[in-house]
C-alpha cells in the first residue's frame, strides 16, 4: 500500500490566507490543488511535506477569461476547463491539442493548471504551452503582485521562482492575431508523459514569420525552449525549409537524457520532427487553413 | 482529524489521519467495498469516484479533501431497487469479466452520460480512457455504455409521451 508520511492538513480560504499559512507553516509547508503530481511524489517519500495546505476551496481562482489584449487563466483552473475551453480555442489550438494528451480524463478533472507548472517536472507539457507562448505567470505575496516571464518560472527540474511564502494566482498569455498554433507529442502509451513534445505558435505578416515561439518538454532544453531556432525564423520566410532548418537548431541544441524512453539520438530525432509538424501546422493556422 | 463526508446522499463522519486515502476512507472506514483499490498511482481507474459530482480517481485525492464535499460511489448508482441503466448495460452486454474495472467504468460512464446522453464510440473510447482493463474487455464495455445510452433516451421518449392530463 502506498500511503504518504504523516502531514499535517490545513485548508486556505482564500489567496491571503494560503500566504498566510506558508508564512507560518515555513519551508517544509505545500499547497496542494488537484494533488495528482504532489500525492504520487508523496506515496514515494520524494516530497515530504511537513504540512499541506489544501487550496482546493479557492475557486475565485478557477477561470478563463480575455483581460484586455490578454488570456488570463487562474491557477486552480482544471485541465479538463482547459481543453473544453472555446475562448482558448478560439485563440490557440495548441491549448486543447496540448490538454487531449495530458495524462487521462478523470486526472483532467483533478489536475490544475497551478498545480502543473509549480510542479515544475521537466516533462511536462504546459510548461513547453506557456514558454512557446511566452506567457507571464502572476505570482502573490504578502506584500503584493509580481509578475515573472513564465521562460524564466522554471528555475530547474521541480523548482519554481515562486518564493517560500508566495502563491502562482495567474498566468497570463497575450493575444496575437494571424497566428496559428500546435502541439505535437510523442509518448510510450496513452496518457504518459512525452518521449519529447514540442508546442509552437507562429505569427504570420504576408509570406514572412512575424512571430514564432518554440516550446520543448522532456528533452532537457533550457527555459523549455529554443531561442536560437526562433531568432533563426523571426522576419524570415514561412517556408518548409526554413522550418527544417529552425527544427534541425532545435534537435542540436536540447538536451534530452538516456533513460528507459529512449536513447538521446532516438529523441534527438523525434524534436526535429515535431518541431518541424508543429510549425508546419501553425503557419497553416494562421493563414486560415486547418492548422 | 474529524471529517465529515456526505457519501452516496447520507453524512458520514469519521476520525482519521489526514494522509488517508479517499480510497480506503471509503473501503475500510466505511465499509464501502465496491470502490476497488487498484494501481495505487492514479493510473487505472479502478478508484473511481465522484466528487461534488465529478469524476475523480480516489487514490489520489485525500479523505481529507472530501470533508465537507460530496462523494457518490457504485453503492449510490442503484436507487430503490432500481439498477442504474449504466450497471444495466454492463449486464446486457457482459460488459464485465472479472469485475475489476467494473466499478471504476461505471462511475465515469455515469458521468459521461449526464453530459453528453448520446456519445458515440470515439466519445465513450476517448472518456473511459482514465479506466484500464486488463480483460481487454473493451468492446463489451462501449456497448455496454451504448446500451444505456439507448435505453435511457428511450426512457426519456416513453416520459415525455405521457403528457399529464
Amino acid at each position: 500500500m502506498q500511503v504518504p508520511a504523516p502531514f499535517e492538513y490545513e485548508r486556505a480560504g482564500s489567496v491571503d490566507e494560503a500566504i498566510a499559512l506558508l508564512t507560518r507553516h515555513g519551508s517544509e509547508a505545500r499547497l496542494v490543488a488537484g494533488g495528482h503530481s504532489l500525492l504520487p511524489m508523496m506515496k514515494l517519500r520524494l516530497a515530504r511535506p511537513e504540512t499541506l495546505i489544501d487550496i482546493n476551496g479557492l475557486t475565485d481562482l478557477d477561470y478563463i477569461r480575455l483581460d484586455g489584449d490578454e488570456l488570463a487563466i487562474g491557477a486552480m483552473t482544471r485541465h479538463a476547463a482547459v481543453l473544453d475551453s472555446p475562448l482558448l480555442a478560439e485563440h490557440y489550438r495548441i491549448f486543447a491539442e496540448a490538454e487531449r494528451v495530458i495524462a487521462d480524463p478523470l486526472v483532467r478533472n483533478r489536475g490544475t493548471v497551478g498545480g502543473s507548472l509549480c510542479q515544475a517536472d521537466p516533462s511536462e507539457d504546459l510548461s513547453a504551452v506557456f514558454s512557446a507562448l511566452r506567457g507571464r505567470a502572476v505570482i502573490r505575496s504578502a506584500s503584493g503582485t509580481r509578475s515573472v516571464d513564465l521562460r524564466d518560472f522554471h528555475v530547474g527540474p521541480y523548482e519554481t521562482a515562486v518564493a517560500g511564502a508566495e502563491m502562482l494566482v495567474e498566468v497570463r498569455v497575450p493575444i496575437r492575431a494571424r497566428t496559428g498554433s500546435a502541439y505535437e507529442k510523442v509518448e510510450r502509451r496513452a496518457g504518459d508523459w512525452s518521449i519529447a513534445a514540442a508546442g509552437t505558435f507562429v505569427q504570420v505578416e504576408g509570406d514572412t514569420i512575424a512571430d514564432v515561439g518554440i516550446g520543448l518538454t522532456a528533452v532537457g532544453a533550457a527555459h523549455f525552449t529554443c531561442v536560437e531556432a526562433e531568432d533563426l525564423l523571426r522576419g524570415g520566410p514561412a517556408t518548409k525549409e526554413a522550418v527544417a532548418a529552425a527544427a534541425e537548431v532545435c534537435a542540436a541544441s536540447c538536451n534530452p537524457t538516456v533513460d528507459q524512453r529512449g536513447p538521446e539520438d532516438y529523441k534527438r530525432h523525434l524534436v526535429g520532427v515535431l518541431v518541424a509538424r508543429a510549425l508546419n501546422r501553425s503557419i497553416a493556422g494562421a493563414n486560415g487553413g486547418t492548422s | 482529524m474529524h471529517v465529515t463526508v456526505t457519501v452516496n446522499g447520507a453524512e458520514r463522519h469519521a476520525d482519521t489521519e489526514p494522509r488517508l486515502l479517499l480510497v480506503h476512507f471509503l473501503r475500510n472506514t466505511l465499509g464501502l467495498t465496491g470502490t476497488h483499490w487498484g494501481c495505487d498511482t492514479s493510473n487505472c481507474g479502478a478508484c473511481t469516484v465522484w466528487l461534488d459530482g465529478v469524476a475523480v480517481k480516489s487514490c489520489t485525492t485525500l479523505a481529507a479533501m472530501a470533508d465537507g464535499h460530496d462523494v457518490r460511489t457504485v453503492e449510490g448508482l442503484e436507487v430503490d431497487g432500481v439498477l442504474d441503466a449504466v450497471q444495466q448495460g454492463f449486464i446486457e452486454e457482459h460488459g464485465l469479466q472479472c469485475g475489476f474495472c467494473t466499478t471504476g467504468m461505471m462511475m465515469t460512464a455515469r458521468a459521461l452520460l449526464d453530459r453528453d446522453p448520446d456519445p458515440d464510440e470515439g466519445t465513450i473510447r476517448e472518456a473511459i480512457s482514465g479506466n484500464l482493463c486488463r480483460c481487454t474487455g473493451y468492446e463489451n464495455i462501449v456497448r455496454a455504455v451504448r446500451w444505456a445510452a439507448t435505453h435511457e433516451a428511450a426512457a426519456r421518449a416513453a416520459d415525455h409521451q405521457e403528457v399529464p392530463v
